[in-house]
């Protein structure tokens, strides 16, 4: 599962750009500091990997593996 | 943040496994969009979470510009934020006193390299059993960009408007030929062998050095035309040689290249054992009987 901290995003598009299976894609919504938060589009392509969390500068993305 | 939320209450409802470690009232951090500092951060949280570390044992000590600011105030431990360049004479300071701490150093190239290049490379030479994390971003990017010694040849920046004519510090093979414990050097994009590193540099007795490669997209990254996290990352995973491979590559054929791996791992007596061991030895011959025996140890 993942769950992501939107207000402590600031949109850097890593997570986007770097996720092997391409899960996450730019929200066309702002968060509260106007920036454009990811949204895991693909949810159930996501293999738990864990590159996304690591790569995140922010600490706004956790994955959770069943 | 959401209308009417006070600030504790959001973070007291954040959930990330590792926010046991960070000051969650502080965050967000106050790193840039795609600054590497939250990368390295995130990286430096896992080791001590999977090594059990006490929270009591360690003690950051970290010195003035952006990547100082990992340690303190967004890591929740002791630490000893100091002044610019000498956040290595503090911890060596800490680690005599207190041997059984773990000492670790995070700081900038600036930091450690610029200002307090000499302190770097004579606690190398003594291995003194501190861990330094350098997080080479290769500018000074909190002053707004001006040139460092590990800035390449030929760029240009605040203070170097026509291109920089120095050649740059090759940190990691410097520190290795002082004489350190144990050299790598990393990336940020290479987080699960640096995560590794850390946890190896933890445990090793003596300095352990770890260069981290480290993205800056507002104050270097304008420079090169890399003005986000994400193409610097891309130009890490382009641009990185392994270490072994390395050996086989002719110099041109490197130019532009970083070389990561471990560098150095070696055996060697480390400082503040000595240094006890000394004053034992001298406090015993003057006093006449044993440490066993003193009233005041």
């Amino acid at each position: 599962m993942i769950e992501i901290d939107e207000e402590l995003c600031k949109g850097c598009g890593i997570c986007v750009d770097f996720c092997p299976l391409k899960v996450f894609e730019t929200s066309d919504k702002i968060n509260s500091r106007g920036y454009y938060p990811p949204l895991p589009v693909k949810e159930k392509d996501c293999v738990g990997c864990r590159l996304c969390e690591l790569l995140c500068p922010e600490f706004s993305i956790i994955i959770i593996n069943e | 943040m959401p209308e009417g939320l006070d600030r504790k209450e959001v973070a007291e409802k954040r959930r990330h496994r590792l926010f046991k470690y960070l000051r969650k009232e502080v965050l967000p951090t106050a790193f840039c969009p795609g600054c590497g500092c939250g990368i390295v951060l995130n990286c430096y949280a896992h080791p001590v979470d999977e090594l059990q570390l006490d929270p009591n044992d360690i003690v950051a000590v970290t010195g003035i510009g952006c990547s100082s600011w990992i340690p303190s105030p967004y890591f929740l431990r002791d630490t000893l934020h100091t002044t610019h360049g000498r956040p290595i004479p503090f911890a060596t300071g800490v680690k005599i006193m207190q041997p059984e701490k773990t000492v670790v150093v995070i700081a900038g190239d600036g930091d450690l390299i610029g200002i307090g290049g000499n302190h770097l490379i004579h606690a190398a030479r003594r291995n003194v059993d501190i861990k330094v994390f350098l997080v080479n971003n290769l500018i000074y990017g909190m002053t707004g960009g001006q040139l460092a010694p590990t800035t390449p040849l030929g760029i240009s920046t605040t203070t170097s408007p026509h291109g920089n004519v120095e050649h740059p510090f090759e940190i990691a093979e410097l520190i290795a030929a002082a004489g350190a414990s144990y050299v790598a050097r990393w990336t940020t994009y290479h987080v699960f062998p640096l995560m590794e590193s850390m946890q190896m540099a933890l445990t090793q007795k003596g300095f352990c050095f770890i260069e981290i490669r480290s993205q800056c997209p507002i104050s270097y990254g304008r420079r090169v035309g890399k003005r986000t996290g994400s193409e610097a990352l891309q130009e890490y995973k382009e641009s990185s040689v392994r270490i072994e491979d390395a050996t086989e590559m002719s110099p041109e054929e490197l130019v532009g290249k970083i070389i990561i791996g471990k560098l150095v791992k070696r055996e060697k007596e480390e400082f503040t054992d000595n240094l006890r061991k000394l004053n034992l030895e001298l406090r015993t011959r003057k006093i006449g009987r044993g440490p066993e025996e003193w009233s005041l140890s």
